[in-house]
Formats: structure tokens, sequence, C-alpha cells
């Protein structure tokens, strides 16, 4: 068989492996931080193994290493799919694949080293942001170039919001990366001041709209009804959500610096916006679930799409709670508290990590042309150490947060603190503690994935055929 | 802000705004064509994958009224407070005014509970139940951070309930040390001693607190100490108060007594600085302070209570 007959899943595979590579070691930091806020001490003073060098890591490695390969895997797989051709150009989705990886190890290495830009969630040097940007443009032009070579005269909605997130993606990362170089591993922002704030979260809180987001939506739509063996519920709602989501999601970034030197009306327009976010970011979540009416049945026994739904759940709540906390008042008594980060893992343990999790049980079984994943049980395991995993996480937070808000702002008759930072620490320790069990019980459905990937690997006979391209009906 | 970026602001706002009213009325109206499918369902008609169809559902009513809702919230909210370009808003907020406003009402407050305290001296404020109350919580958050929440200090900051002081402890020197500040002066003498004067030196230090050391290295160190150290911490090494120069005897050591620290003091000779709070905290409460930590002294019924 001509091999433009048949789909390019080399690059998916490895892709799809490597989510669950990185979302181990991902996790794995992001556990010994959370280790080392109740044992300071943990790791001795070893510099590299400090709570403010592998922070980065951690957040570097489930965001970019674990989502990132989850989002070229799927965004690969359903836009051939989709469109029912092969990718634009082998060469080079092998390029994004290696590039991707050596731009992760790069991270791996250079954080723990204490080579950062300081701006979070875009960390890293120069020479890796150059290399993210060029793997980046080569990622559109695969992307895009295949669904100019589409059978299909319409875009699958899936489609629409892998672009999205891909062609902001490109310019949020080149923008907020502007910096004039001042050796290998140093650099300083074109930026300054209070614009450099406002560039950073516009980039920040448009990573969090786009690639963690628009980018998992896009995955959402293509596998919850291929799950679900059922039709999207609503085309029109798909555009209206669609369409405003990327709009006004621009706009949100200045939520995060209320009460700052930004200015009021900056202050401002980044509440409101995020506000009217609320709706557009329903829009998704009543699509996927709506999509399963008349296959609610299919929960009892299938534990891959109770991972999609309690996602989508996950992603209907942080979504509402961000248009709440971006309101002055209550951003007043969460912000800087844990509050803000139970409401991160409520999006990226719940949401992100769940979706791509089911996803991918979904999306192995056909990339190794066999029916289903080798054990359902250890899925089913899964699925409940994530979700109890997500639950005791988030509801530790959210209680510290809270404790934390209220105790910061509780003034004694004469004008003192009533609470010194110790003690709100000391009171804090106990939710960490719970935040630690959460996040090791999350860590712990990671393994009963590897080794389930791993067998189902082991007994598909025809695991490297290619699949051939179906004739567009 | 520039007519130029006013305008702007307003436009691109406005222009969203609009946009999304004009979207959301016209996807509500404007028909899609559909087709019913074999289970009578009205889907798009577009199929992908072999077997992916989208239906065509309405939007859900109450999303929409969601929707609307926040859009109208927005807009009200715009009219009210400061975010199209210069424009202030109606109610004329802005986060300064707040802030000035907010601070206003606890200066006026504070004034009036603080006020009754100026004019009683530290003895007497340290005998006052509620001034040492009010002490200890600016203690807490001002102090603390260094000398520690039970005021024993840390190495390089002084134990403040013992009784040896390095800038005295009489109540007028406290008051000076914590309103004032202090800025403790040891040079370094590394170049003039060398190493080995160093060593001599320290170990004579160790015996001037009573250590069992080598008889010959202390008497050479004691001339290094007659030329060089004598100025400030006296002949007998019992220190200087109004220089901050430590008593030596005492065996106590804010840097630390060890060998090893005692050559690094001397060589690189120590700068400690107490803060000045009165531009911190202003001066009644950093009297306040000092009257905490006065009450903390031996004579003043503290430790008496809890015996």
């Amino acid at each position: 068989m001509n091999q433009s007959q048949t789909y390019n899943d080399r690059v998916v595979r490895q892709f799809a492996i490597m989510t669950v590579v990185w979302g181990i070691v991902g996790m794995l930091v992001g556990v010994l931080i959370a280790a080392q806020l109740i044992w300071p001490d943990l790791t001795h003073g070893i510099a590299w193994l400090s709570y403010g060098r592998l922070r980065p890591l951690h957040t570097n490695a489930v965001i970019f290493a674990f989502g990132g390969s989850a989002l070229f895997a799927t965004s690969y797989y359903v836009v051939q799919r989709t469109c029912q051709t092969r990718l634009f150009s082998d060469a080079l989705a092998a390029f994004t694949f290696w590039g991707w990886q050596v731009v992760i190890v790069g991270a791996a290495i250079s954080l723990p080293l204490g080579k950062t830009m300081g701006k979070e969630y875009a960390e890293l040097e120069w020479p890796l942001a150059l290399l993210v940007a060029a793997v980046w443009v080569v990622y559109a032009v695969v992307f895009f170039g295949t669904i100019m070579r589409r059978k299909i005269k319409h875009i699958y909605v899936a489609n629409w919001f892998y672009g999205a997130y891909i062609l902001t993606i490109a310019v949020l990362h080149i923008v907020n990366n502007l910096s004039m170089p001042a050796g290998l591993w140093k650099s300083y922002p074109v930026y300054s001041g209070a614009v450099d704030a406002m560039v950073q979260w516009w980039y920040g809180h448009n990573a969090v709209g786009f690639f963690l987001t628009a980018g998992f939506l896009g995955m959402m739509y293509y596998f919850v009804p291929r799950q679900a063996n059922r039709p999207i519920y609503s085309y029109r709602l798909s555009i209206v959500h669609f369409w405003s989501l990327i709009a006004i999601y621009m706009w949100a970034g200045p939520h995060h610096l209320h009460y700052t030197s930004l200015p009021d009306w900056a202050q401002t327009l980044g509440m409101v916006f995020s506000i009217i976010l609320l709706a557009p970011s329903w829009g998704g979540m009543i699509n996927g679930v709506m999509t399963l009416s008349g296959a609610w049945y299919k929960l009892r026994t299938d534990p891959i799409l109770r991972f999609m739904i309690v996602a989508l759940s996950f992603y209907g709540m942080s979504t509402f709670e961000g248009p709440m906390m971006s309101i002055k008042t209550v951003n007043s008594l969460s912000h800087y508290t844990d509050w803000t980060i139970g409401h991160v893992h409520a999006g990226a343990l719940g949401w992100v990590a769940m979706i791509s999790i089911g996803s991918l049980y979904t999306l192995f079984p056909r990339l190794w042309g066999v029916d289903k994943m080798y054990s359902i049980k250890a899925i089913e395991w899964h699925f409940w150490t994530s979700t109890i995993g997500t639950v005791l996480y988030i509801t530790a937070m959210w209680a510290a947060g809270l404790m934390q808000g209220l105790m910061w702002r509780t003034f004694n008759d004469d004008g003192t603190l009533t609470y010194t930072f110790i003690e709100v620490l000391k009171r804090t320790e106990p939710y960490y503690m719970l935040r630690l069990l959460g996040g090791v019980i999350f860590l712990s459905g990671m393994f009963f994935m590897a080794w389930n990937v791993y067998k189902t690997w082991q007994s598909a006979a025809g695991r490297s055929k290619a699949i051939a391209i179906p004739q567009p009906a | 802000m520039s007519t130029f970026w006013h305008w702007y602001i307003i436009i691109i706002t406005v222009a969203t705004l609009a946009a999304t009213i004009w979207f959301l009325l016209w996807t509500s109206r404007v028909r899609i064509p559909s087709t019913k499918d074999e289970h009578g369902n009205e889907t798009t008609g577009h199929v992908w994958d072999e077997d992916l169809r989208e239906l065509n559902n309405p939007l859900p009513r109450w999303w929409l009224g969601l929707f609307w809702i926040t859009v109208a919230f927005s807009i009200v909210y715009l009219v009210l407070y400061p975010g199209l370009g210069r424009y202030q808003g109606l109610l004329g907020w802005s986060q300064e005014a707040q802030y000035e406003q907010e601070m206003e009402i606890a200066r006026a407050s504070f004034e009036e509970r603080f006020g009754v305290y100026d004019t009683l001296a530290l003895t007497e404020l340290a005998s006052d139940p509620q001034a040492i109350e009010m002490g200890r919580n600016l203690y807490a958050h001002n102090c603390s951070t260094c000398h520690g929440s039970d005021a024993r200090g840390a190495t390089g900051y002084p134990n403040l309930v013992d009784e040896h002081w390095i800038w005295g402890g009489n109540p007028g020197q406290i008051e000076q040390s914590v309103v004032q500040g202090r800025r403790a002066a040891m040079p370094p003498f590394g170049d003039a001693l060398g190493e080995q004067g160093i060593t001599r030196t320290a170990v004579y230090v160790q015996q001037l607190a009573g250590l069992e050391v080598d008889a010959t290295m202390a008497a050479a160190g004691r001339q290094h100490y007659r030329q060089v150290c004598v100025a400030c911490h006296g002949p007998e090494g019992k220190g200087n108060p109004v220089l901050g120069a430590p008593d030596l005897t005492a065996g106590i050591y804010t840097y630390g007594g060890d060998p090893e620290t005692l050559r690094v003091t001397i060589r690189n000779g120590r700068n400690g600085v107490m803060p000045a709070q009165q531009g911190l905290i202003g001066e009644t409460r950093a009297r306040l302070a000092a009257a905490y930590i006065l009450s903390l002294q031996p004579g003043y019924g503290r430790e008496s209570n809890e015996q």
C-alpha cells in the first residue's frame, strides 16, 4: 500500500507514550515539592533540588511536557482522522517530536541549575525558548498543511480549537519571550515594570486559555463523541462558544494583577471580560456533557467515559470559579493564598489530566489495532485514584486558602495584624499534608496507566501496522 | 494617558462588547441547514472519520440568559468604575482613593488609642498591661523575624531576654536602640594581624570568657588584643555599651563563639545593623515595642506572673 494512503500514526504513538512518561515525571516532582512545603529540609539543602528550582520544573513538566505531548499526540491523530488525509509532512512532524523532547530535557536540566527568566510558565532561557518557537512554527505548518489537504470539505470543530490553540500559543510565546540575551543562559526582557507584568500575565492567562482550555477542548470534541459513539450535541453551540471564547479570553490577563501598580482601567477590563468568559467556557462543558444524552447508561460500564464526564465537570467547576475569583472583592481575599493553587489544580488535575487520560485510553488501542486496553479493571482503579486525589487536593487547598485569606486580614483593635506569618503557616500544615496525600494518590494512578499501556502494547500483534485512510463518504 | 490611547481603549472595548452582542443576536436567529438522519435526529449532514456527526440542537436558553446577564453586568460595571480609558466612572472609584480612605479611618481610630501613650515614660508603659499587649503585637510583626517570637534571638541577632546587652539595657538605652536604631562597626583586622595573629587573638578572646586554652597562644594573643581590641572592648574585655562593643568575658556571642567564627569576626569585622523603627512604624509604636521588650526584663512582673 502506498504510504500516502495510510495515516501517520508513528508520531502519534511517540507523543502518546511520552505523555505517560512525562506525566509521571512531572507529577512526581509535584509530589516532591508538596512534601518540601511540609519538610523544608527534605533535600538537605542541595541547591538544584530546592523548592524554588523544582517548582518551575514541575509546572513546565506537567503543562508543556505532559499536557503538550497529549495535545501533540491527539491533534496529529484527530486532524488526520477528521480530514481523512495523512499529515502534511512526516519529516516535519518528526522534527516537532524530537524538538519538543529536546526542549523538555533542556528544561529538566536548566531549571534545576537555576537558569530561569523568572517569568511564571515562561521560565526557559532564550536558547530553549527559541527552540520552542521553532518547534511551534513547524507544528503550525504540519497542522494547517494537513487541514489544507483535507478530503472533507467542512472542518471539524475539534480542529477549530486545535487551530486556535496552535496559532495563539505561537503569538503568546514569541511576544512574551522578546528579550535581550546577555550570555548563553541569561537574558533580559525588553519590557519593564508594570508593562512587563502585564505582558507576562497576558501570556500567562492565555496559556491557560489557549493551551489548557482550547487545546483540550479540541481533544474533548473528538474523543467524547468517539468514546460515547454519539453525535456532538449542538453545532450551533460550538460556533457560539468557540468564537466568543477565543475573542474574550484575550482580555482576561489583568485579573492576575488586581490591586497592583497596573492602572485601574486595565484591572477593570480584565475583571469584566473574565466575567463574560463564564458562558463561553461553559458552552464547551454543555456540548460535551449533552453529547452523552441517550448514552448515560454507558457510564456504568465504561470508566473511560467516566474520566471524560468527570473532566468536564471539573472544567465547568473551575471555569465558574475563575470568573468569581477575578472579581476584585473576591480576589482581595483569594489572591496570594493556596486557594489559587487549588483553583489551578481543579483545572490541571480535574480537567486537563483527566480528559487527556480518558482520551489516551481511547487512543492507544486504536493506535495498536486492538479493541480495547489490556485491563479495564486498571482503568477503573486509575479513575478512582484520579478522582479521589483531585478532590482531596482541591478541598485541602480551598480550606487552606480561605483560612489564610481570613487570617491575613484579621486586625487587632490596635491596628496590628492578629496573626503573624508563622502562625498562619503552622495552621496551614495539616492542609499541606492532605494535599500531599491527594497528590500521591493521583500519581499512583499514573502507574496503573503505565502498566496498562505497556501490557496493551505487548499484547497487540499488529501494533506497528499502518492504518489505511478510508475513502470519504 | 494620551488622547490617542484613551480613545484606543474605548474603541476596542466597546467594539468587542458590541461584536459580542451582535454575535449573540445573529447566531440566535441564523438558520443552519440540517437534515434528518436515520434515527430522526436533526444533524448538520457533515460526517467525519466515517461516523462522527453533529446534531443541530438550539442554544440552551438558560445558557444564553447567563451570557446576556454577564454582558449586562459588564456594561453597568464599566459605567460605574474606571475602565474606558480616562473615564473615571460614575462612582469615582480608584484603588489609591480606596487605600487612602481605609488608611484614614485606621489612622483616626489608632491615633485615639495610641495618643494616650505618647506622654508616658517607657517604664510606665512597661507596667501597663494594655500597652504591653499592643507592644507584643507590634513586636510579633516587626521584630520577631530577626529576634525570634520568644525574643531569644538568633545567630547575628541578640537575645533580648538575658541580662547581657550590647548597647545597654536600661530603659533609655533600650528605647534608643528600638526607636533610633543601632549601627555597629567592628573593623576588619585580617590585614593588620595576619592569619597567625587572628588565631592567637581568637584564643585570647576565648580565655577572656574563661575557657581553658593554650597559655602561650593566649599570651601572644593578649599582645594583639592590647594593640587593636582594647580601644572598644576595654582592658578587661568588659565591652562598652556606648560603642556597642560586647562584653567578651560573658561567653555570650552574637555571631558565635567557636574558634572559626571568632576568626571570621576578627578577620572580616562585623557591621550589625538594627534598623530605626521610628521611620518604619512611627515613634509611638516603636516605643510600645520597646516597652514590651523592657517588660520582659527582670523586675517588671512578667516573669513573676509566669512563675
